[in-house]
Order: C-alpha cells, then sequence, then structure tokens
C-alpha cells in the first residue's frame, strides 16, 4: 500500500518537473539566462564575476575567489553547518566512560602509543603487512597532496574544502589499515575538536580583523596596511588564503571524527 | 517519434536525467521501510540536485573557470588605460571561454556539507538501531506504540 501510494507520489512529481523541462535553456548553450543573463537585463553574475575577479583580487581560479571572497558569508556558514555536524554526532553518539569502567571493559591501553604499529591488541596484526606496508607508503603522499590542493587553490583547481578531504581521508586510513588507536595516536580526540574550533575561528577571525579597519566583515581587502602587500587586490588574495587554510582544518577534522565516531559508536575504541 | 525525441529530449537530456534521478531518490525515500534504504534514497536525491546544478553551468566550446594569468594581466593593463572608453578593442577576459563558476561554487559546499550531514543522519540511525534493535520503520513503530500504551 505504501508503494503504490509512493509511486503516484512520484509519477505526479515526475510528471510535473518534466512538464516543466521545455522551458529550460538547451544543453551547453553559452548565453543562457544562468551563464550569461537574460537577454535586455544586465548580465549574470557569473560574467561579472569572469570579468572581475582577477582585477578584484589577482586569484586567476574563480570559484577559490568566489567562494572565499565573493560569496565568504556563505562559505563561513557553511564550514558552521560542517562543525556543528561534527558536535553533533558527538553529542548523539560519543560515549565516555570513567577511568575504573573503562579498566573492566577491556584494556587497550598502548592503542594510543602512537606508534605505526598493525598490532590491534590481538593476534590479527600480521594479517596486515601489506596493507600496513601500502599505507605507510600512500599516506605521506595523500597529506602531501592535500596541503598541496589547499595551498594551490589560488591558480589551480583545489582550494580548502576539496584538500580538507583529502587529508581526513588520510588519516581515516591509517584508522582503517592500522586500526583506529593508530590514527588517533597521531590526530588525538582532544586534539581533532580543537582544531574544528579552530578552523571556524580563524575564518571569522580574518573577517572580524577587517571590521577594526572600519570596512565590512570578510573585506579582506581592508587588511592590505596589515599584510604589507602594497595593494587591496593582493591583500584579498592572501585572505582568501588564510580563509581556506580555515576551511580545511575543519573539514579535515570532522571527517575524522565523523568516521571516528560511527565506526566504533561512539567508543573511539577498537573500530572496524 | 524520433522527431519528438530530437526537439524534446536531446536539448534538455540533462534535466530528464536529473528528474529520473531524483524520482529514485524519491521513491526510495518514501517507499523502502528501511531507514538506512531511506538515507540511500535521500542521497540519490542530492547527487539529483548537485547534477542539475553543475550541468546548468555547461558551456559549449568553454573551458574550466580560472583565468589564465597573461589574460589576466592584460585585463589589468586594459583598465588602467581608461578601460575601453573608445571601444577600440574588447575586453580581453571573454566569458564564453569559462565555464560558469557559480554552479561550481554553490555545489562544492553542498557536497561537502551533505556529506557531514549525512553523518549525522547515520549517527541518529546508529542510536535508534541501539535503543530499538532494528531499523525497519514500521517495527520501531510498533515498539514505541507499545511503550506508549504501557505508560
Amino acid at each position: 500500500m505504501q508503494k503504490l501510494f509512493a509511486t503516484i507520489a512520484v509519477i505526479i512529481t515526475g510528471a510535473i518537473l518534466l512538464n516543466a523541462v521545455e522551458d529550460f535553456p538547451r544543453f551547453g548553450d553559452p548565453h543562457s539566462p544562468p551563464n550569461s543573463g537574460v537577454s535586455g537585463g544586465s548580465v549574470s553574475s557569473s560574467v561579472h564575476y569572469l570579468q572581475n575577479t582577477y582585477l578584484d583580487t589577482r586569484v586567476p581560479n574563480v570559484v577559490t575567489a568566489v567562494l572565499a571572497d565573493y560569496r565568504g558569508y556563505d562559505t563561513l556558514f557553511e564550514t558552521a553547518v560542517i562543525l556543528t555536524a561534527g558536535i553533533a554526532v558527538f553529542a548523539i553518539l560519543r560515549v565516555v566512560r570513567r577511568e575504573d569502567e573503562e579498566e573492566s571493559a577491556g584494556s587497550e591501553e598502548k592503542a594510543c602509543s602512537g606508534e605505526f604499529s598493525t598490532s590491534d591488541s590481538d593476534g590479527e596484526g600480521r594479517h596486515r603487512v601489506v596493507v600496513g606496508t601500502t599505507c605507510r607508503v600512500v599516506v605521506p603522499l595523500a597529506q602531501l597532496f592535500g596541503f598541496y590542493i589547499i595551498a594551490h587553490g589560488h591558480p589551480s583547481p583545489g582550494g580548502g574544502f576539496q584538500g580538507g578531504v583529502v587529508l581526513g581521508t588520510s588519516f581515516i586510513l591509517i584508522a582503517l589499515a592500522a586500526g583506529l588507536g593508530s590514527a588517533l595516536g597521531r590526530l588525538r580526540e582532544d586534539m581533532y575538536l580543537r582544531l574544528a574550533c579552530l578552523g571556524v575561528f580563524i575564518y571569522a577571525g580574518i573577517g572580524l580583523l577587517s571590521l577594526f579597519f572600519r570596512r565590512n566583515f570578510l573585506d579582506y581587502g581592508a587588511l592590505s596596511g596589515l599584510l604589507q602587500t602594497g595593494g587591496e587586490e593582493m591583500a584579498r588574495s592572501h585572505g582568501i588564503f588564510g580563509v581556506e587554510l580555515g576551511v580545511a582544518m575543519t573539514v579535515t577534522t570532522v571527517m575524522f571524527a565523523l568516521f571516528a565516531n560511527l565506526s566504533t559508536r561512539g567508543e573511539l575504541k577498537g573500530g572496524l | 517519434m524520433m522527431e519528438w525525441m530530437k526537439t524534446t529530449i536531446v536539448p534538455h537530456f540533462n534535466f530528464w536525467i536529473y528528474v529520473v534521478i531524483m524520482m529514485l531518490g524519491l521513491w526510495a525515500a518514501i517507499g523502502k521501510n528501511n531507514l538506512i534504504k531511506k538515507l540511500i534514497g535521500l542521497s540519490i536525491f542530492q547527487t539529483a540536485i548537485l547534477l542539475l546544478y553543475v550541468s546548468m553551468g555547461v558551456k559549449e566550446g568553454a573551458s574550466i573557470p580560472i583565468v589564465d594569468e597573461t589574460m589576466g594581466e592584460a585585463a589589468v593593463d586594459f583598465m588602467a588605460q581608461g578601460g575601453g572608453g573608445a571601444g577600440a578593442t574588447a575586453f580581453p577576459i571573454n566569458p564564453d571561454l569559462f565555464a560558469n563558476p557559480l554552479p561550481h561554487v554553490l555545489m562544492l559546499t553542498a557536497i561537502v556539507v551533505g556529506v557531514a550531514t549525512l553523518g549525522v543522519a547515520l549517527a541518529l540511525c546508529q542510536v535508534i538501531f541501539r535503543d530499538f534493535g532494528t531499523l525497519e520503520e514500521p517495527e520501531i513503530l510498533n515498539q514505541i506504540k507499545t511503550i506508549q500504551d504501557d505508560v
């Protein structure tokens, strides 16, 4: 019965949507309203961004500049949403036991030793030689690549979100290959929670800094005097980079926090 | 029939695909009983919206939205020389050469936020499974009903 109603609802909704498809612009049309604006009106904002980004910020990658500068408010609160998601998962799942309970629940003290050991307090470590060795090669390269993506968001495709996800994935790879304890030895829980908050704080802090120069919130051009860059354009460029660093911190740590909490039901022990 | 497809579906094929994928996700979200399957449906639904936005930014013959630095410097010089009041030369940055950056910006954040919110949803599912021992919606509703009747 439920499936029948679902099918009817889906068919009706789909028919209405498909009926409206006719009115949309042709696929790949360079002069469609979203791409170049309505005829007779002003140009669309995307054309404005394409033409003025380099003049305003000296950033060749238009996506990065629009993300962190023109639409800085949007990105600030997207980052806040990600932090909120991390906090929500912590609040929903995380189980914190007292010390004496912990001992009875099973001792895995050495799990947080930080050693890149493949043993997980049971004798199964030997079966993970191939995975552990591969992980030891791949993880540094993945992290280097993550930092490259973050740092090269200006001249090439990249930025805080993408690089942050790559960095977070590298920690998840450690957790999968060598056990969650090994990953938590590198990025402890108190550390990643602080870093996640620090990321949003950096973003909002750079925005607030421009208020002290009697300019608008998130107007990085105001920082030109502080950064000694000579021009407002370069100041905006550096401001975008600082913001991307904050975004990357939050994304990295929240991705790892999600995995760590979900894979252990909030115990942060053992894991997959 | 062929003529109708050529004039109706082919120029708008991205919208047809997005509607089909979106309805698949909607059906899973409404019609399935398992909470994880509902989540999969919602993820498919979200992917369809990402596809809609990104496909609207496609331009024929355009490249990625990264302005060449020489072209950018030419634009800076152009503006320094008074911004083409006489209209002798065109503005050096031709927007038709670059894909629309705006959908990419919007969807870039939406993807990461989608992963984060999916994590929250999975965490809720874990708690539900811990408390009820099942992820099937009718069974959960039954258990809630018996609890309420007992009270």
